[in-house]
């Protein structure tokens, strides 16, 4: 009698957790879709921002964001991939391997301001980059890498020793059973985690405020070496820094849905690649 | 006797503090199975690894001793690990198919082991039949791999190493996740195998030793107690041990 009522505690306290969770998860949502819904319009993704951001569009920002993705995932990835493949499958298990794999997860946990410091000290002004979209995406590219890192050496970590086995005892060299066999069969659990990484890199404020993103540009050119506008920043921008913020709260709620979308579009495409190899991968 | 194909020569080996592995010496005729056989833990699998240098990249592990494949030494400095494996093929208890396809699976051998292009697909076709796995994928070469039932996948496994050509081929319980339709298959390929290489399989089933094996090794505590031909160690085993093992009175 005692133990079906623990039971019945402690799945209740389970479910009220949950519901709470999505609860507020639900209303978060809520609340940007019916304040942001109505100044969202096909207008509104495809213009450049008029009368001082109280009309037009978002359209450099949001092309500002892509791009400035593009960039992160283009220099994180790679190195973060062989990193985790040498970390995971070269390195001796010594202490300093061990001391590197604590940094690496203790980097993950570092304030993303920092990065943006960091990036402001090293690629802004020692290497004279001056605050551009290149910056600001090595900025966002260095707050990525750590998790690019344990995500794609957890994803190395899942394929099992007894296919590793069977490559070596067919002759295959280390390097040839990492490249033919490990790397493939880990690969989706990798991209996945850079999607990720990358999505939430996409998110964020404080890396790219002093590294390259700028509230309003005439004629944004696009390029590397220039400053560029970016969804974060400028709904930043827009809910506490305009000169007329109530004016614009409409438009800073449709930003905000702008940049949920996007990001949401990121994790769909990690879950999908994530439910497809599954799928291929199911043992009989 | 005649020089033995594959032997080993004062083999022990620890892992870390424990030794597993007792002064094995032991030799294995060529175009002969022998069956290892022993109490689960007795160290069979392990020295079954020994002889494709399986433990090579295992973290503490320290080993003592030659192992020979004629007579060139396994373990000498001067050897290509990767070029042993190829002559020495093994085939492990639980199906380990890559996430490939069945055609794919047996062309990877192949290929990094350098056989022409023009010459693979003649090799997959032939090691597919001496599995007997070609009458049921033959119309479905390009599927995953892991969509083979278990029996399949252990016969692809067997496909792909033999299609390399191998001197030796180690098995270590190839049967002990089939059922009895597919090991009957099984033992069937290995003793048509047997007219081409030299087998050394590890097994439980002292019925399957008895079936397949020209010779039986029992080993007991990481040392070989005994090693005969495969009616003298069922029927006139010389050690105690030997005889109430294989009449299943411990193990
Ligand atoms: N990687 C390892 N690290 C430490 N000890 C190990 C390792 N592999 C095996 N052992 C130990 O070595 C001993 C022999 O193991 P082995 O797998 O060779 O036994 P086996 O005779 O094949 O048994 P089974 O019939 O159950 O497969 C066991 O006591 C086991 O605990
Ligand atoms: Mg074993």
């Amino acid at each position: 009698m005692k133990r079906k009522l623990l039971e019945y505690l402690e799945w209740g306290s389970l479910l009220m957790s949950t519901t709470a969770v999505c609860f507020f998860l639900v209303v978060i949502l809520w609340d940007l879709a019916s304040k942001g819904a109505g100044s969202l319009s096909w207008d509104f993704v495809s213009r450049f921002p008029e009368n001082g951001m109280t009309s037009g569009g978002i359209l450099p920002a949001i092309i500002g964001t892509v791009m400035l993705t593009v960039i992160t995932a283009i220099t994180a990835a790679p190195f973060g991939i062989c990193c985790a493949i040498y970390l995971h499958e070269y390195a001796p298990d010594t202490p300093v391997t061990r001391l590197i794999r604590a940094s690496i997860r203790n980097l993950a946990g570092v304030p993303s301001v920092i990065f943006g410091l960091f990036g402001l000290a090293c690629f802004v002004q020692a290497l004279h980059l001056g605050t551009s979209l290149l910056s600001a995406g090595l900025t966002l590219g260095l707050l990525s890498l750590p998790y690019i890192i344990v995500t794609s050496e957890e994803a190395l970590h899942r394929v099992p020793v007894s296919i590793r086995e069977g490559a070596w005892a067919l002759g295959a060299t280390h390097f040839e059973m990492v490249r033919d066999i490990v790397v493939p069969s880990a690969l989706p659990g990798i991209i996945t985690g850079i999607i990720l990484a990358v999505s939430r890199a996409a998110g964020e404020t404080a890396p790219i405020l002093f590294t390259g993103a700028a509230y309003y540009i005439n004629n944004p050119s696009f390029s590397l070496d220039q400053e560029f506008m970016a969804l974060p920043y400028h709904l930043y921008m827009l809910s506490t820094q305009h000169q007329s913020v109530d004016l614009v709260r409409p438009l800073a709620y449709s930003t905000a849905l702008v940049l949920i979308i996007v990001v949401l579009l990121l994790n769909l495409t990690a879950f999908y690649i994530r439910y497809k190899s599954s799928k291929d991968h199911a043992t009989a | 006797m005649q020089q033995p194909k594959l032997s080993a020569r004062g083999i022990s080996l620890w892992f870390g503090e424990k030794q597993v592995l007792k002064d094995i010496d032991i030799g294995f005729q060529d175009r002969q199975i022998t069956a290892l056989i022993g109490p689960s833990g007795c160290g069979k699998s392990t020295l079954l690894r020994c002889f494709n240098r399986m433990h090579d990249r295992t973290p503490g592990v320290r080993l003592s001793g030659h192992c020979y494949l004629d007579q060139e030494d396994i373990y000498a400095k001067s050897v290509f690990v990767a070029a042993i494996r190829r002559r020495i093929g093994m085939v492990f208890q639980k199906a380990n198919p890559f996430a490939k396809s069945i055609y794919e699976n047996i062309n990877y051998g192949l290929k990094i082991n350098g056989v022409q292009e023009n010459q693979r697909h003649e090799l997959i076709v032939q090691s597919l039949k001496e599995s007997f796995l070609w009458d049921e994928v033959q119309h479905e070469l390009h599927k995953p791999a892991a969509q083979l039932s278990g029996g399949q996948q252990q016969r692809l496994c067997i496909a792909r190493a033999v299609a390399l050509r191998p001197e030796v081929i180690l098995m270590d319980e190839p049967c002990s996740a089939l059922d009895p339709l597919s090991t009957a298959k099984i033992e069937e390929l290995i003793k048509n195998l047997k007219a081409d290489y030299t087998i050394v399989i590890v097994t439980h089933n002292m019925q399957q030793a008895q079936r397949i094996a020209d010779n039986t090794v029992f080993m007991y505590m990481g040392r070989i107690i005994e090693a005969d031909t495969t009616p003298n160690i069922f029927n006139n085993a010389t050690n105690e041990l030997t005889s109430s093992y294989v009449h299943g009175k411990f193990g």
